[in-house]
């Protein structure tokens, strides 16, 4: 059972092979014996799970069955939940338990999904490893030593580990993309807008999307099914009818034309991911479409743009946590100000601090012009590439990630290093574009992924590139264990 | 040496909508702590603000009474700072485009001469919540009812040059916030609250004196004082050889002193950038439009009105003009008195004396307009004197009755018979033979004694105009 692709398991309860609550239990169980390899869980609701699975089979046999009714799914730490622990992997929120429900899980309960757990991810979803959350880091179900990617890596373990047949994730800078691809699922980040941000626990607001990681382009849009759509009490969604997202899986790409950015395949890409990368694309000419080379010249601009506009942004929003109203405070403060102080360096672990400060630093008078400004000027620049390279594409291809996942502990002195790593992912959520990775290669053993972007609200092609592609392929099937 | 005052205002309006600027949660005044103040408002993880569009329509229609540009996209920053009551360590306020642009209130000085205030600008706001330092033993405590509440803050230029016109700008600004009704100006509420930015320099001199900011000067009273403290300390402090520090400063008005709050050169740096959570506002010529066919007639139009239909001076025009339901009482009475200047005489007189030193808007006086106009009307047709009209006024403060009853309880009504009042000055005149040998003799001053004795007579109630007319006659 717990092999099955998202849009199996529909099949299966809908066919009576198995309920939800045996579904339901049979992935407890195997969370309960697995999960303590891969750390993929912050917190498993096994009662709620199946509380949910009794009232999902309840509503099947009643006739009233969603397709993702009876199906459990994980979310990422990052979702409000009534009642549950939302920690962001953070000690700050540690014993935070949130009043009110996400746009994201409310939509999926209201489908009648059943929620296995919460899943680890980098504090306040910086980082892209997985090593920053205050609960220890998750591993790679690939290989044990390596990290599953990051922020979004609790999400990518389980599903790759058969701990979640899918999960939510999100994506500020290739937080769904990037450990997707360590991982060897698929993972969309929407366009910015398509899915509500309310109950996302914000780290840089016109860059965070939540969006699925699956073990299929199919399971993603049935995913993308329940999430997308306007929500009144996010400002920044968008008032845009939604599609069916199945609906187009099947179309055939004959005449698509695919553009590959020369900056995507410049110095410090690894050359078998590169290989792996082109594999791909022969893969889509040979099944008809139309191959161009573009260029998108701010590509590498993109990271210092990145690291001033989300630090900015988290900076202020991560204000919030100061002792006085919820989460972590100190003990026996002698005044305010101790109180702040001392608050915010024990919950605060260190990625946090680090982007605070340089938040802080861009933002403050006198450099306000020379950064943050500069960052926003950069950022239109950005978009405006994308906006004449898909002008004359339909959508851009290339590498997710330079590099394979790496060894738990490699970038640990060297942040930098690390941000370089998401030169092909950031520029994508500067531009608010929708972006997507699937498996398409090995490499040292471990997956690697293939990014396609799309333009505006596109996600519907994306999906269908990516189903076409897994028809044709198995890279998706192929499990690490 | 002469010396000459700058004074510009900051003055935060609370936005009468009925719910907060960026959540559902009631703005309602006077509730048990943080009984409203909903997950938005506490700042919770993965909340988000939306902005309620009543408050956009109020800060318009501001704009459009102080003949203002409108900002046809307005746009919301984050100001940042740390402090409890301050749930999201920011203020999500606006920087470089506000809702409101450059304008202007004229106001009325002591001599009767009109000067024009310019107002930079007017912006949305959110309000913060209050700290409680008492009644914690050593802690303090936190009410975020207030927090999200609507603010249009808005900014004068430094024109002001002296407390009075500054009370006389700010009566102005809570007359015209209450005539459109965007606020209910309630200052003990803390409705419309005001911080002074007062600076001085030797007349003649171009450049403007350091200055400091007096905050919390919540009543008319106050700030006058607190701004006359100001003035005094600041010249005061430089005639002695020193210098004014640009700093914060709180006015007590216990001691009715100002005191050093902080000073401005170490406050914080608030790092403003666009708010990121909201869309910049955009409204089209349609949209003011609609909002300024819904404007009411404005003070300064009134004003003109009431002098040009009613012949009143420009003075009680404005005092009537000043308050909208004044206004409204004033023209319901001149109506059915069909007197206006005698209404205005006593709206502004009788009526407004009561009202202020009971602290009583119009609508709340125990006399309605209709009662007064009847009064009025009483005076006209000689039914009373305008003395006994004092007397009887003061009976319908008390709620003694309608005008009519308390001129029949009291048997106030006037004596106008002249064969009646003939005989009172018979009697007296031969109640008082040396008197009237000596008046007669030249000793004209004497005549007011044999009114008044006429009038004692009468038991006041004779018509003092007959019995002067009779009496001069009978002498």
């Amino acid at each position: 059972m717990i092999n099955k692709t998202l849009a199996e398991l529909s099949s299966g309860l809908e066919s009576g092979e198995f309920s939800s609550v045996e579904l339901t239990k049979a992935y407890l169980d195997h969370i309960a014996t697995e999960d303590k390899k891969y750390h993929s869980y912050i917190t498993v609701t096994g009662d709620l799970a199946l509380k949910q699975a009794k009232a999902a089979d309840k509503r099947r046999s009643e006739g009233n069955a969603d397709k993702l009714t009876g199906v459990p799914i994980a979310h990422k730490d990052i979702f409000c939940t009534q009642g549950i622990r939302t920690s962001c992997g953070s000690k700050m929120l540690d014993n935070f338990i949130a009043p009110y429900e996400s746009t994201v899980t409310t939509k999926f309960n209201e489908a009648g999904a059943v929620t296995l757990g919460k899943t680890n991810l980098d504090e306040f979803a910086m980082g892209s490893s997985t090593e920053s959350s205050f609960y220890g880091p998750t591993k790679n179900p690939w290989d044990l030593d390596r990290v599953p990617g990051g922020s979004s890596g609790g999400s990518a373990a389980a599903v790759a580990a058969n701990l979640a047949p899918a999960a939510t994730g999100t994506d500020t800078g290739g937080s769904i993309r990037q450990p997707a691809a360590f991982c060897g699922i698929t993972g969309i980040k929407p366009t910015y807008g398509r899915v509500s941000r309310w109950g996302m626990i914000a780290y840089g607001s016109s860059l965070d999307q939540g969006g699925p990681m699956t073990r299929t382009a199919e399971d993603a849009a049935l995913m993308l099914n329940v999430m997308a759509g306007f929500d009144p009490k996010d400002s920044t969604s968008v008032d845009r009818e939604v599609p069916d997202f199945t609906a187009k899986l099947n179309e055939p790409l004959k005449g698509l034309r695919i553009g590959l950015p020369k900056e995507f395949f410049g110095a410090g890409l690894n050359p078998a991911i590169a290989e792996a990368t082109l594999a791909a694309v022969k893969q889509f000419e040979a099944m008809g479409a139309v191959v161009k080379d573009i260029s998108l010249p701010r590509t590498e601009l993109s990271i210092p743009a990145y690291y001033i506009i989300a630090p900015a942004e988290a900076s202020t929003n991560l204000s919030r946590y100061d002792g006085v109203k919820y989460g972590h405070r100190c003990t026996d403060p002698v005044d305010l100000f101790d109180m702040y102080t001392r608050t915010r360096a024990e919950g605060f672990g260190e990625e946090v601090k680090r982007r605070i400060m340089i938040g802080t630093y861009a933002l403050s008078a006198g450099y306000y012009d020379a950064y943050y400004k500069k960052a926003q000027q950069l950022r239109r620049l950005i978009k405006d590439d994308f906006t004449k390279a898909l002008s004359e594409v339909d959508v851009i291809m290339g590498p997710t990630t330079p590099s394979p996942a790496w060894k738990i502990g490699a970038m640990k002195n060297d942040p930098v290093a690390m941000y370089l790593e998401d030169i092909y992912t950031l520029s994508v959520n500067l531009a608010g574009l929708p972006g997507m990775s699937i498996p398409c290669g090995n490499v040292e053993g471990m997956p690697v992924g293939l990014q396609v972007i799309g333009n505006y609200f596109d996600e519907s092609l994306l999906l269908n590139i990516g189903h076409q592609f897994q028809k044709e392929t198995d890279w998706h099937a192929k499990k690490a264990v | 040496m002469e010396w000459e005052v700058v004074i510009g205002l900051e003055v935060h309006v609370q936005l009468a909508t009925n719910t907060k600027i960026f959540s559902g949660a009631s703005t309602k005044y006077g509730a048990a702590p943080n009984t409203q103040a909903c997950a938005i408002d506490l700042a919770m993880p993965g909340v988000l603000p939306v902005f309620n569009e009543d408050a956009l329509r109020k800060g318009v229609a501001f704009g459009l009474a102080i003949d203002a540009e409108i900002g046809k996209k307005s746009v919301f920053d984050r100001k940042n700072y740390f402090y409890p009551d301050s749930p999201k360590g920011y203020q999500i306020t606006q920087m470089d485009y506000p809702i409101v642009g450059k304008g202007h209130v004229d106001i009325m000085l002591e001599d009767g001469s009109t000067k024009r205030i310019n107002v930079t600008r007017a912006h949305l706001e959110e309000d913060a919540g209050k700290s409680l330092h008492e009644e914690f033993e050593g802690m303090s405590g936190i009410d975020l009812n207030r927090a999200g509440t609507p603010l249009l803050e808005i900014v004068s230029e430094p024109e002001i040059s002296s407390a009075k016109e500054a009370v006389a700008y700010l009566k102005k600004i809570h007359s015209i916030i209450t005539y459109i009704e965007i606020s209910d100006g309630n200052m003990a509420e803390g409705s419309m609250r005001c911080d002074a930015n007062v600076s001085v320099r030797p007349k003649g001199q171009k450049e403007l004196g350091t200055r400091a900011e007096v905050k919390n000067v919540n009543s008319f009273r106050f700030v006058e004082k607190a701004i006359n403290f100001e003035i005094e300390r600041q010249i005061e402090l430089i005639e002695d050889g020193g210098t004014v520090v640009q700093e914060t400063r709180l006015y007590d008005a216990v001691k009715d002193e100002t005191r050093s709050m902080r000073s401005k050169e170490v406050a914080n740096d608030y790092r403003y950038f666009p708010e990121p959570d909201l869309l910049p506002v955009e409204i089209d010529h349609e949209y003011i439009e609609a909002i300024a066919e819904t404007m009411p007639e404005l003070p300064d139009a009134k004003t003109a009105r009431f002098i040009e239909q009613y012949g009143l001076s420009e003075y009680d025009a404005s005092v009537l003009a000043s308050s909208k339901s004044l206004a409204l009482y004033f023209e319901q009475v001149s109506e059915i008195s069909n007197d206006a200047k005698l209404s205005a005489n006593w709206v502004t007189g009788e009526l407004s004396a009561l009202i202020n030193k009971n602290n009583l808007d119009v609508t709340e006086a125990p006399i309605t307009a209709k009662d007064l106009a009847t009064l009025i009307l009483r005076i006209k047709d000689n039914t009373i004197s305008g003395r006994m009209a004092k007397t009887v006024f003061e009976a319908m403060w008390e709620k003694e009755g309608t005008p009519d009853d308390i001129i029949e309880a009291k048997g106030l009504k006037q004596v106008t018979d002249s064969s009646a009042i003939e005989k009172i000055i018979d009697d007296v005149l031969a109640a008082n033979p040396e008197q009237l040998a000596e008046y007669r003799s030249g000793k004209d001053k004497l005549f007011g004694f044999f009114v008044g004795q006429a009038m004692k007579l009468s038991k006041g109630q004779a018509s003092p105009g007959q019995v002067n007319e009779i009496l001069k006659k009978k002498l």
